[in-house]
């Protein structure tokens, strides 16, 4: 199978949709002729043409509302957040019309709207430029939120974001782009709502999605040294949820750590705890740990920066603690 | 006199040249005498030099990996901020947005601590906490540089009718770029400031640092509207065009503006055409949205080299005392590279503090459990 970049397999997706479907058209900041903030749009403006490739000046709330209005009316747009960190301006949009307008035109309306950009940290770009916001728009009823972490899946998953009916937020894992792994060519797509078993492992369920999952990965080999079976799942897709997947890995393991670049509070881990706990609470041998970016915005200091995301070591941490392998205090309700 | 004598040197017709004449056209008015004296002329000439060495050195340590994240230079734009900042007095407040090196040094920040922040340091001006595009130094009137396009300008407007209710006799001044101005954020807050400026509660002083590109695109292919001063029409707000790269034209349009804001308690606006000599970020290096002959336009209107020429010509200055001046601004920058270098990394108890007033718990990284 070929071997291409995260990147590279995103770019496939789209221009293989355009080249198939004319209603797709792409919008945002510097996508054409600059060639895309982070080259993931490179080229497709002399391809596609500015009609279908369109440039749009600093204005998330105007053009994502745009978009919207060309999604209820025949075409389907998928729009470049620069990053992630930008559609704050355009939360009014994507929240108020995008998320409810099936709903609230009684299911007159569709909105096949792809909203796609970088998400996440680690590059210091401190406080206003590092936010993971699957939590935060996985709140929404009426948006799909996912997180693929593979060249493979971001290319099956983009595909089935712009053949959705329904607004996709698209969080890519900034940090990602350059990863390579093996991509099929042609048209295949991924589904929402299905986990995948990233490593099987029988002594503990380690839960996590995008740039996590690597993290999930490295710990998990280490673990296996001291003779720890892990079975990492990549959730993938944030709403819909895939509880059949944990709720089954936790059955088997009957422990469970989840791990997110994102603030605890009302997060993503909390969701997956809560699940477990409601659908495997008689499985269950000790609680469930989350392991988070610290409570803090974003710091630039290298030091601090890399002190406000989870370490292997935490996630190592937390593990041993659910196994009960060193003492432990019980869980704060902090 | 001499701006026009420069102009008279260059014939071929370039988007550089252009922006001069349209900003002439509207702004300061031929044979005047200059505003600002020779000496204080040549001091504004080593303020302007020291922020060009300054962001070259912040560019060196861009790529030799010692600051991270984003950094923005000023590099041929100084004689914007400088010529504006020259009507700064006490009780001003200034906001930009990321591209802020240069309004700190120029509002007095210690270039030490201003490097010391973009190299993550404890000592640097926000502990290493806000990096590059977000240098404040409250004490020196400077309300700080913002990374959301268009969200520092509401921040600014509200200063403005703080600082006009409690009748300090300040004024804003508010820095945009050209990009900025096709945000929602800027024309909910130039309605803001229009409306409240009638009644004398908006000294704001909106300076358009306009470089002709937001990142990569142009003004051109952002409005179909290019005369950027015209947005504010639609608000009861009065402006004017003047050259950027002219140091005494930015001198005498920003004082006149700026009494004129103070005076009245009424916005006003600048558009000031300049350009950026260097790429939008300093991890950008392919530049496919404009070519390489329009940057040499541009070089050729470099506001150092243009004021050099005219300190010159007036015998404000001769070669070796710009070069005595240069000579003094490296040195100064190379210590602010040293001393950013030697200082101690942020403690790490840092992590946890100023994220609310006074004492209250703030979980670290991790699980939270034991803590
Ligand atoms: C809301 C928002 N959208 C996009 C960006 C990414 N971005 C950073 S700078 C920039 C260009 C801004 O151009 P301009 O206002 O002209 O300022 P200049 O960089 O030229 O000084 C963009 C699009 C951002 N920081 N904020
Ligand atoms: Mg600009």
């Amino acid at each position: 199978m070929p071997v291409k970049t995260y990147r590279d397999a995103l770019k496939a997706a789209m221009a293989e949709e355009m080249q198939r479907d004319e209603s797709v058209v792409l919008l945002g900041e510097d996508i054409g002729v600059y060639g895309g903030t982070h080259l993931v749009t490179n080229g497709l403006i002399d391809e596609f043409g500015p009609k279908r490739v369109i440039d749009t000046p600093i204005a998330e709330n105007g053009f994502t509302g745009a978009a919207i209005g060309m999604a209820m009316t025949g075409l389907k747009p998928i729009v470049e957040m620069m990053t992630w960190n930008f559609s704050f301006l355009a939360a009014d949009q994507i929240i108020q019309n995008a998320a409810k307008l099936r709903y609230f035109s009684g299911g007159q309306v569709s909105v096949p709207l792809v909203i796609r950009g970088p998400n996440g940290g680690g590059v210091q770009l401190s406080a206003q430029h590092t936010h993971s916001l699957e939590g935060f728009y996985g709140h929404f009823p009426g948006l799909k939120v996912v997180s693929p972490a593979t060249p493979h899946d971001v290319k099956g998953m983009m595909l089935s974001a712009i053949r959705d009916p329904d607004p996709v937020i698209f969080l890519e894992a900034g940090a990602l782009y350059g990863t390579k792994g093996e991509v099929e060519d042609g048209d295949y797509t991924v589904p929402f709502g299905k986990a995948r078993v990233a490593r099987e492992g029988t002594d503990i369920s380690l839960i996590g999605y995008g740039r996590q999952v690597n993290l999930l990965l490295r710990v998990a080999d280490k673990l296996a040294e001291d003779g720890i079976e892990g079975e990492v799942i990549d959730l993938r897709s944030i709403r819909p949820f895939d509880s059949e997947t944990i709720v089954a890995s936790v059955r088997k393991t009957n422990r469970a750590v989840v791990v997110q670049e994102q603030w605890r509070w009302f997060s993503v881990a909390s969701e997956v705890a809560a699940i477990i706990q409601e659908q495997a609470f008689d499985e269950l041998d000790a609680p469930v740990e989350r392991v988070s970016g610290a409570e803090v915005p974003a710091p630039y200091a290298r030091n601090l920066e890399l002190a406000a995301f989870p370490s292997e070591q935490q996630i190592i941490d937390a593990v041993q603690r659910v196994l009960y392998r060193v003492a432990t205090t019980s869980a704060t309700t902090r | 006199m001499a701006t026009t004598e420069r102009q008279g040197r260059k014939s071929r017709s370039t988007s550089a040249r252009k922006a001069a004449d349209r900003a002439k056209a509207n702004g300061k008015e031929a044979g005047q005498p200059p505003r600002v004296k020779n000496d204080a002329l040549l001091d504004l000439y080593r303020k302007m030099v020291e922020v060009r060495l300054f962001e070259d050195a912040a560019q060196r340590g861009f790529r030799t990996g010692k600051i991270g994240g984003y950094l923005h230079v000023y590099s041929g734009q100084e004689a914007v901020a400088t010529g504006f900042l020259h009507e700064y007095r006490e009780g001003d407040r200034i906001i930009t947005a990321y591209r802020d090196h240069a309004h700190a040094l120029l509002l007095g920040s210690e270039p030490k601590a201003v490097m010391a922040e973009l190299y993550g340091k404890g000592t640097g001006l926000v502990k290493g906490k806000g990096g590059s595009m977000h240098l404040f130094d409250v004490a020196n009137g400077f309300m700080g540089g913002y990374g959301i396009v268009g969200g520092h300008i509401p921040l600014g407007v509200g200063m403005a009718y703080s600082l006009a209710y409690r009748k300090t006799g300040g004024i804003v001044q508010l820095f945009l770029g050209d990009g900025a101005i096709h945000n929602g954020a800027f024309h909910e807050a130039a309605n803001l400031a229009g409306l409240w400026g009638r009644d004398g509660l908006n000294p704001t002083l909106f300076v358009i640092e306009n470089n002709q590109y937001g990142m990569g695109t142009s003004v051109e292919r952002s409005t179909a509207m290019t005369d950027l001063g015209s947005k504010f029409d639609s608000y009861g707000i009065e402006h004017e065009k003047v050259d950027g790269m002219d140091l005494e034209a930015v001198l005498d349009c920003a004082h006149r503006a700026a009494e004129r804001v103070r005076e009245s308690g009424k916005p006003f606006a600048v558009e000031a055409l300049t350009y950026r000599l260097v790429p939008h970020g300093a991890a950008d290096f392919l530049e496919k949205y404009r070519t390489k002959e329009e940057i040499r336009e541009w070089r050729q209107r470099d506001p150092i080299g243009l004021l050099e020429r005219t300190l010159l010509e007036r015998d404000a200055a001769d070669e070796d005392a710009l070069k005595a001046i240069r000579e003094t601004a490296k040195a100064r920058s190379d210590e602010a590279v040293q001393f950013a270098d030697e200082s101690p990394d942020p403690d790490l108890t840092e992590l946890t503090t100023d994220v609310y007033a006074g004492e209250m718990h703030v979980p670290a990284a991790g699980s939270g459990i034991g803590e």
